[in-house]
């Protein structure tokens, strides 16, 4: 690969974990209470994927990254003070919900049409990555869907590792059932790789790549398109939290031995 | 009048996968709940024939098949166009599949070229009012909504684990075969790679999910680490437990954060809002810390128990059915001699 990819990464944000969510009904479907108020952080997986994104095009000379995101440009601002000091990438923004309960068909049709329309993009050199699965409506379809529109059927989802191999191939392991993986080898991009968790850390902050990228992130915040994006022709009947809380018996006073017989009497029984 | 497709690959030995029959299980009581509907199976491998003897007697009316050497690995490119063209010659108009790897790549890019709509991750399905009502989860399993729609076809991709797996009587049913028009293939399945670990420790039918928390890893009461010990404890169990293991994400974490791990552990093993929940009839929890996020990877465990020194432990207080307050290396094992014995 003598001239490098442009590695075009898919990915916006999701509730902090460790927040409590609850669900509520609005005149246009289901929704999260106060979500514009919940801290958000990048979706796990789809930061996996701009690392990786990253990494690759470190390691490939005269490739780019663009991280193209669909969210409230607001919440995606507040995201770009921490994510935008992590790795180098140009950003695209589509102004619109990133909640769970929009259509993942109406999302990748709006991804699609900001892929496809990032200046300079060279489709023969595409690897379009983002995560498996979103940590908000876990549908783990999307990426697929955005791979159609622009007529890539090169896919792979669940992806942990990638190696350009020196012909230009690539060697692409997904996970599969039973802990295993699925190894293929693709002839090169474009291709569609939906990753899992990869194996890289989180870099650390670099406040000189912030620099950089905010150069770019300021005026594709004020740039950004809305996006029109719901769940058209979807009724929800109704949305709630789990509601069964478990009766814990806790026992503190049998021995080790009094434990593991109890344990390997319900093991058996 | 809704039409209702069954839609399945075969093994590379040609049989059904379990999640399969339990799809068809699923389509067999949509296709009886919902008034005037058909059923049709239609089938993706290297050979359908022996998977469709096996559900011939589901009452489908058709036997519908994509078969050759190209369809019988898992691939996007192979796999979509068989899906496309499977759904465009039956003119279904809600799809019942299996959740596996393997659909769960190529269908949504079938659902696109159909103008179609999915919902995956279905762990309930139901009729009422002549309306399919889905169940899924959002948001990691931490809520879950019912909801219908209006667009066809609808692929439906059901969850292993949420029905029985279809029962029925073998005979010998009559496959039509659908050509598919392929377009220029890239990708070559090289073939399946298990993680370079010491056991194989994922074993989604095992009857048990044994998690193990970051404690593992951590100075003992003696003030020291027993890495070793751990690892041949989990081992052992997981041997004469026949168990599945799982992690929380903190111990996988770990691995690349350069701290001591458990060899054999890996993002793999990682349940919760992160990583993986799987449904297992039980499951045993030791060492583990944490709130409901993380401990979300107990959501489809029916009978759960924990082993925690903390009696006030988030992750077994309210979700589990009993929490030991324990040493968990002294009391795995007294488990493992008693298994032993």
């Amino acid at each position: 690969m003598s001239e490098g990819f442009h590695i075009v990464v898919c990915g916006s944000i999701v509730p902090d974990p460790l927040q409590t969510l609850a669900p509520i009904d609005t005149p246009t479907g289901s929704a999260l209470k106060n979500e514009l108020m919940l801290p958000a952080v990048l979706d796990p997986w789809a930061g996996h994927a701009l690392y990786e994104a990253a990494n690759l095009a470190k390691k490939t000379p005269g490739s780019k990254v663009w991280l193209v995101s669909l969210g409230p440009k607001a919440k995606l601002q507040q995201l770009m003070m921490t994510i935008a000091q992590k790795v180098a990438f140009e950003l695209v923004v589509l102004d619109g919900p990133a909640g769970g309960f929009t259509d993942p068909c109406e999302v990748a049709q709006a991804l699609a049409g900001a892929v496809a329309a990032i200046p300079g993009l060279d489709r023969s050199r595409l690897l379009l990555f983002g995560g498996c699965s979103s940590a908000s409506r876990d549908a783990g379809v999307t990426m697929q869907m955005v791979g159609e529109h622009l007529g890539i059927t090169e896919q792979f989802l669940g992806v942990d590792e990638l190696t350009v191999e020196a012909d230009g191939s690539l060697k692409v392991l997904e996970r599969i059932e039973g802990g295993q993986y699925l190894v293929s080898s693709c002839a090169g991009s474009p291709a569609v790789l939906a990753w899992a968790t990869g194996n890289l850390p989180e870099p650390p902050n670099n406040p000189q790549i912030g620099m950089v990228n905010m150069r770019t992130v300021m005026p594709a915040l004020q740039k950004a398109q809305p996006a029109k994006v719901g769940a058209e022709g979807v009724s929800y009947l109704g949305v709630e939290l789990p509601s069964q809380r478990r009766e814990t018996r806790i026992v503190k006073d049998l021995s080790s031995d009094e434990i593991a017989a109890e344990i390997v009497a319900w093991l058996k029984g | 009048m809704e039409k209702i497709l069954f839609l399945a690959h075969t093994e590379a030995d040609g049989t059904l996968p379990n999640a399969a029959r339990e799809a068809l299980s699923a389509a067999v009581g949509l296709a009886e709940k919902l008034p005037g509907a058909s059923l049709a199976v239609a089938l993706v491998g290297g050979d359908t024939q022996p998977a469709a003897d096996v559900v011939a007697a589901c009452s489908a009316a058709r036997f519908l098949a994509v078969t050759g050497e190209e369809f019988s690995v898992s691939r996007y490119a192979t796999d979509a166009a068989a899906v496309e063209a499977l759904v465009r010659q039956s003119g279904a108009t809600i799809v019942v599949a299996p959740t596996t790897s393997r659909f769960s790549r190529s269908l949504p890019g079938a659902v696109q070229r159909l103008g179609g709509r999915i919902e995956t991750h279905v762990s309930g399905l139901d009729v009422a009012d002549g309306t399919v009502r889905v169940q899924r989860w959002y948001y990691r399993q931490r809520m879950v909504g019912t909801l219908t729609r209006s667009q066809r076809p609808w692929f439906l991709v059901v969850d292993a684990g949420v029905f029985p797996a279809w029962q029925g009587a073998a005979g010998t049913a009559a496959v039509e075969a659908v050509a598919v028009s392929l377009p220029q293939v890239r990708t070559k399945v090289v073939g399946v790679q298990s993680p370079a670990v010491k056991t194989q420790t994922i074993r989604s039918d095992a009857p048990l999910l044994f998690v193990a928390g970051a404690g593992w890893t951590k100075k003992q009461s003696d003030g020291q680490l027993h890495l070793k010990d751990a690892e041949d404890l989990i081992l052992d169990f997981l041997r004469k437990g026949n168990a599945s293991l799982g992690s929380s994400k903190s111990l996988v974490d770990q691995s690349v954060e350069g701290e001591a791990v458990l060899s054999f552990m890996s993002h793999l093993n990682q349940v919760g809002q992160t990583g993986s929940t799987p449904r297992h009839p039980k499951g045993l929890a030791t060492c583990c810390h944490g709130e409901e996020p993380h401990a979300v990877g107990w959501r489809f465990i029916t009978e759960r128990r924990a082993i925690n020194t903390d009696p006030n432990c988030g992750w077994a207080q309210g979700k589990a059915d009993v929490l030991y307050v324990a040493d968990a290396f002294e009391v795995m094992k007294k488990v493992n001699e008693l298994l032993a014995g």
